[in-house]
């Protein structure tokens, strides 16, 4: 099962959903600490998910604040950045680009796709994380025999 | 209030601190572990990353979200961190912002981290003085060693007292000399130079000591103590209001440029205050009123004539801007202090120097430098010219600061100044080292003084000394910050002060100045305190002396930007953007962009609140003030530059005139218009004439 996981584990990052940065979060993780990394995760896609909200009716209202939603995404990329996030901060990246020139429509692409991303990772990982928590302590960690 | 039993050695705090007790080599070893960190970041994520990574280096994190609380929690427990990690951008109050208070108030490492990577704001946290900048993801290696900033810290504050040494007979030396420089000082220039090369001399000195410091430290070991371990143990004095103000009372009374350590520590007679505290301090404060220096150079000149008559000195120091006005008031007037607060306002300054013609040199003779007395029959020319001759202003040009040379040395890099000799040899004499042109006395860079009257005391006395470290290392941009922090630790001062300037300022108006608009002007701006985080600031520190303001100020921007400002109305807008530009600028900058905007305001009728919008809108500078009704609260907001900018369109002339009685009202001698940055909320109104 461990194995499985770390397959699992492998092919996100592969596939860019997650890079170094999520490996270094596992570093951080020991016996002290053994779910350190779904914790942080956790903490994430709840405060993502504020900020996705909040960015979300910034655009319904229509009124196209650059600089806040610029804001929102400098907050959202460096959270995303921090957890390793791949793909969504490529989106977050292409949505400030956007925001900088001025361009509403590429904005609106841009959050859905970064929505989108964002959703697949969080499905993603919460797999990985009940699949990890299944699997039992990770290799470090003694196994009762 | 020399509170010894800090005695926060690295490691006190922390668990490892039991090696640490014991001396050199047991507290090296414990160390780095158990180093108290404290972390700012509102994205919990991150912060929650950091907790761990810190936790894993075996550090003491203390997590915290929100800036503002961040500041309480350091200001309750002075001693309680070794090093602050601040994300840039935060909901409630602007990294660098905080980057400044916790420089001047407490005199701590920061280290900045954003997401952003990008050059301009990776220069900005050199300027405004962090000690590094990470880019998230902040990974652990980069965690692992921030413990050297805090080593380094300490180092550089430990060797203070040891330049203060040298510097003290080096000190001499120079004072003697500027006094001869003093009367030459009429001839505009020449003298200045001469004084300023004094000074500068001093300054070199200043330098070369301190750098010998470092090495010989050894020799002082005894005083120092022993290793560098031991050093991070030393107790920190806290210099509290009731100290600075005691301070810079025995400095006045010395005369700046013949203050030296022993001396002010005999003077103070405060028991358990040591002369490396002294020294240290003297070192801030130098640099604070370099700073000051700086800025007033442009308002300096005009200052200096301010400072001279003290109340009718303010006309020709509205052309100056601010700037000059703090020059003014610094070494006319003002102790050392004021002249620090409009240095640091015209760090960033042109040299007043423009008008050579200046009087300075009676000014020079006053009491150490400061005494503008000449100074005033030139501002009134200068007004216009004087600001776009200096490019650069070394704030004190020509000033032979009777401040350490060596701090001066530091600050040098900014003040290009070598225009306005009367001024600026007195800045530049109680700046102390700087060099003759430049002797823009950059002191108040280092020096958090506050600007505002002797009750900002606080000033980050250690912060300026890691400022001055950190800035002679980099250029005077650091010292810009160092002098916010002063001030925020006054922050029932802010009032007063601020009342004390306006009430100033109403008398400037009368001067001779030129300024039309000035008197008239009160600025709105002062109310104007666009960040309610700013505003905290200003009501605290006076005025936005934590600003990063500084920052502009100290460098480059303030230069130009003043003496535009200074000079044409119109140009305010220049001088508002320009002191947008850097957060700094606040500070000093707003006084010399008040006074010039102001005047240019007046003119164009317009407000601070209309200055440009390019300015630095979030801080409304309270700075306004002019002389005028401005009511001195001169909002200082740190990074913006602009605002002040926009005050100084209304208020330019009464702004610098604010700033002079400011900081003379401040220093108790004169309206000394302190604020150079921070005092922007109190603005030279408050002066108390």
């Amino acid at each position: 099962m461990q194995r499985q996981v770390a397959l699992i584990k492998q092919s996100l990052l592969d596939q860019g959903y997650l890079d170094e940065q999520f490996m270094e979060l596992e570093e951080l993780q020991d016996d002290a600490n053994p779910n350190f990394v779904e914790e942080v995760a956790t903490l994430y896609f709840k405060d993502s998910a504020r900020l996705i909200n909040n960015i979300d009716q910034a655009l319904e209202r229509g009124s196209f604040d650059f600089n806040r939603l610029d804001n929102y995404m400098h907050q959202f990329k460096g959270s995303s950045t921090s957890i390793g996030a791949s793909k969504v901060k490529t989106e977050c990246t292409m949505f400030r680009e956007y925001c900088r020139a001025g361009n509403a429509e590429g904005c609106l692409r841009t959050f859905k796709q970064l929505k989108k991303e964002h959703a697949t990772l969080r499905k993603k990982l919460e797999q990985y994380f009940q699949l990890a928590r299944q699997a039992g302590p990770k290799e470090t960690a003694r196994r009762p025999k | 209030m020399m509170n010894p039993s800090q005695g926060r050695g690295l490691g006190s705090g922390g668990g490892s601190s039991s090696g640490r007790k014991q001396g050199g080599e047991a507290v090296v070893e414990m160390f780095p572990s158990g180093l108290r960190v404290l972390v700012v970041d509102d994205d919990p994520t991150c912060l929650m990353i950091l907790e761990r990574m810190l936790r894993t280096c075996l550090y003491e994190v203390t997590k915290c979200n929100r800036a503002e609380m961040a500041l309480s929690l350091l200001r309750n427990n002075k001693h309680g961190f070794d090093i602050v990690i601040s994300d840039v951008h935060m909901p409630d109050m602007d990294g660098f912002k905080l980057l400044e208070h916790v420089g001047l108030e407490m005199d701590l490492p920061v280290i900045m981290m954003s997401a952003d990577d990008s050059k301009s704001v990776v220069l900005k946290g050199v300027t405004h003085g962090a000690v590094d900048y990470l880019i998230k993801p902040v990974r652990m290696e980069a965690l692992k060693n921030i413990w050297q900033h805090v080593v380094r810290k300490r180092r550089s504050e430990w060797s203070v007292p040891e330049n203060s040494g040298s510097i003290e007979e080096t000190g001499q030396q120079q004072q003697q000399q500027q006094q001869r420089g003093g009367p030459a000082v009429s001839g505009g220039e020449d003298a200045a130079d001469d004084n300023a090369s004094s000074v500068n001399n001093e300054g070199n000195n200043w330098r070369s000591s301190s750098n010998n410091s470092r090495k010989r430290k050894e020799e002082e070991g005894e005083e120092q103590g022993d290793e560098d371990a031991s050093n991070l143990k030393k107790p920190r004095v806290v210099w509290s209001v009731e100290l600075h103000q005691q301070f810079v009372a025995a400095v006045n009374q010395l005369g700046v440029e013949k203050a030296v350590p022993k001396k002010i520590l005999e003077l103070m007679n405060v028991p358990g205050l040591t002369r490396e505290n002294v020294a240290s301090h003297l070192q801030k404060y130098r640099i604070y009123l370099r700073r000051l220096g700086g800025v007033s150079q442009h308002q300096g000149n005009l200052n200096n004539s301010f400072m001279t008559g003290q109340d009718a000195s303010f006309g020709p120091l509205s052309s100056l801007n601010g700037f000059d006005l703090q020059a003014l008031a610094v070494t006319g007037q003002l102790p050392a202090q004021s002249l620090a607060q409009l240095q640091a306002a015209g760090l960033g300054r042109p040299a007043m120097v423009s008008k050579p013609g200046l009087p300075v040199s009676s000014v020079v003779d006053e009491r150490s430098i400061f005494s503008f007395d000449n100074s005033k029959p030139r501002f009134g020319d200068g007004i216009g010219h004087h600001q776009t001759q200096q490019p650069q202003m070394n704030l004190l040009h020509g000033v032979p600061t009777g401040m350490e040379p060596r701090q001066l040395a530091c600050l040098q890099q900014q003040l290009p100044v070598g225009n306005r000799m009367s001024i600026q040899q007195q800045i530049a004499a109680v700046r102390a080292g700087h060099s003759v042109q430049n002797s823009g006395m950059m002191m108040p860079q280092q020096q958090p003084f506050p600007r505002g009257p002797s009750i900002r005391q606080p000033m980050l006395p250690n912060r300026i000394t890691e400022r001055s470290g950190f800035s002679g290392r980099s250029s005077v941009p650091e010292s810009s910050r160092v002098l916010p922090t002063s001030y925020t630790n006054l922050p029932t001062q802010h009032s007063s002060t601020s009342v004390a300037f306006n009430s100033f300022q109403q008398e400037l108006p009368v001067n001779s100045f030129p300024l039309p608009s000035a008197p008239g002007l009160s600025v709105p701006a002062q109310v104007r305190k666009p960040h309610s985080s700013y505003q905290e600031e200003v009501n605290s520190s006076e005025a936005g002396f934590t600003t990063p303001s500084y920052d502009m100020f100290s460098n480059r921007h303030n230069d130009w930007d003043l003496r535009s400002i200074a000079f044409d109305a119109h140009q305010d807008a220049e001088s508002v953007a320009f002191s947008n530009s850097e957060a700094y600028s606040s500070s000093t900058m707003p006084r010399n962009n008040n006074n010039n905007t102001a005047v240019a305001a007046t003119d164009l009728g317009r407000n601070q609140q209309q200055t440009p919008p390019n300015m630095v809108p979030h801080h409304h500078q309270v700075y306004g003030n002019g002389g005028g009704g401005s009511t001195s609260v001169r909002v200082k907001s740190e990074r913006v530059a602009a605002d002040t900018a926009a005050m100084a369109f209304h208020e330019q002339y009464s702004n610098q005139e604010d700033l002079m009685s400011a900081l003379l009202k401040q220093e108790g001698v004169a309206p000394v218009v302190d604020t150079e940055f921070d005092f922007d909320a109190y603005s030279i109104d408050d002066i108390p004439v």
